[in-house]
């Protein structure tokens, strides 16, 4: 299904964990359960040799269950590798394990994926919003917040 | 000579009243505070330097709030950078006057959003609002010559610069 090496050892090692493997245009990506992110996450960096976490993201699957997706994009400086984890994230759970442990540069990736999405990440040292006012009540980039903002009359059109 | 109308006394003598020489100097010295925030800032910055040259108006942008009379607010205000703005325009010492430059800084532009101030008038008094996105630095010039235009037009700033009265705006 994939040529890269460590998809194998991850199936391998983490068969339970893992929920799907999709490769399209030479993009390997992982999804995995999210209560063992931590140890696939440092297996990936430390049998894989993806030391570098390039972004960590999230995705709001609205209507869908589960409805968040944090994601893990990884690079292998060595051998220029890609490859993407996602776990799922459920609704009324909204909370992951931080990767922060495995590479430092999580923290702030998890900072503002917790401003911006919502999802806690559980351990973090440092759970602080990064983008927003530190009084800002809400998370903006969730779909279902108003994108003029909870305090005014949603825009209806230019000739309304 | 340039202050008000000027009669022949002799060499080295003019007459005008106070209030023009106070506005003249106001006007002739409009030094606006360092503060850019946006795509906005670079044009204020062009507006500045040698092609457009706003020293020759006597205008210097100033490094520190203290020493500046105009706030240019050049661009895009977020929700975040509003404190810091009233900030600076607090300590800004009086008279004091606020540009708001381009489509952000007078209405939010093209940013309906969460985040952003829709127009900086929602929170400190702005004298000149100049369109544009971000404007020409012809039209910044033309918006300080406007507020200079208006700073001439005061009354009673001797008066009120003494203690006497408050300064009348037309």
């Amino acid at each position: 299904m994939s040529d890269l090496a460590i998809v194998e050892k991850l199936k391998a090692k983490f068969s339970s964990e893992i929920l799907d493997v999709v490769e399209f245009r030479g993009e390997t990506t992982v999804t995995v359960n999210k209560e063992n992110i931590v140890d696939i996450c440092t297996f990936m960096r430390d049998s894989g040799g993806y030391n570098l976490l390039c972004d960590l993201c999230s995705v709001d699957y609205l209507g869908q269950a589960p409805r968040y997706m944090v994601v893990y994009n990884l690079y292998n400086i060595t051998t220029k590798e890609r490859i993407r984890l996602k776990a799922p994230v459920e609704e009324q759970d909204a909370q992951i394990a931080t990767v922060s442990t495995v590479w430092g540069t999580a923290n702030w990736m998890e900072r503002e994926c917790w401003d911006l999405m919502g999802i806690t990440f559980v351990g973090h040292p440092d759970p602080r919003r990064i983008l927003m006012p530190a009084d800002w009540v809400g998370h903006p980039l969730r779909k279902d917040y108003p994108v003029q903002g909870p305090d005014r009359e949603p825009y209806q059109g230019r000739l309304s | 000579m340039g202050v008000g109308q000027p009669t022949t006394l002799g060499s080295g003598f003019i007459t005008t009243s106070l209030d023009k020489l106070v506005n003249w100097s106001r006007a002739s010295s409009m030094w606006p505070m360092t503060f850019g925030l946006a795509c906005c800032a670079i044009e204020m910055m062009a507006t500045g330097a040698a092609r457009f040259d706003l020293d020759r108006m006597g205008i210097l942008f100033r490094a520190s709030p203290r020493q500046a009379d105009v706030l240019i607010v050049a661009g895009t205000v977020t929700k975040k950078m509003l404190p810091v703005i009233k900030t600076v325009y607090e300590q800004m010492p009086e008279p004091r006057y606020v540009i708001a430059m381009g489509a952000c800084a007078s209405s939010g532009g093209i940013f309906d959003t969460y985040s952003t101030v829709q127009g900086i008038d929602e929170h400190i008094p702005v004298d000149v609002y100049i369109p544009g996105c971000p404007p020409r630095p012809e039209g910044l010039l033309y918006g300080l010559m406007k507020l200079q235009e208006k700073i001439r037009a005061e009354r009673n700033t001797f008066g009120a610069a003494i203690g006497i009265g408050e300064v009348i705006r037309s």
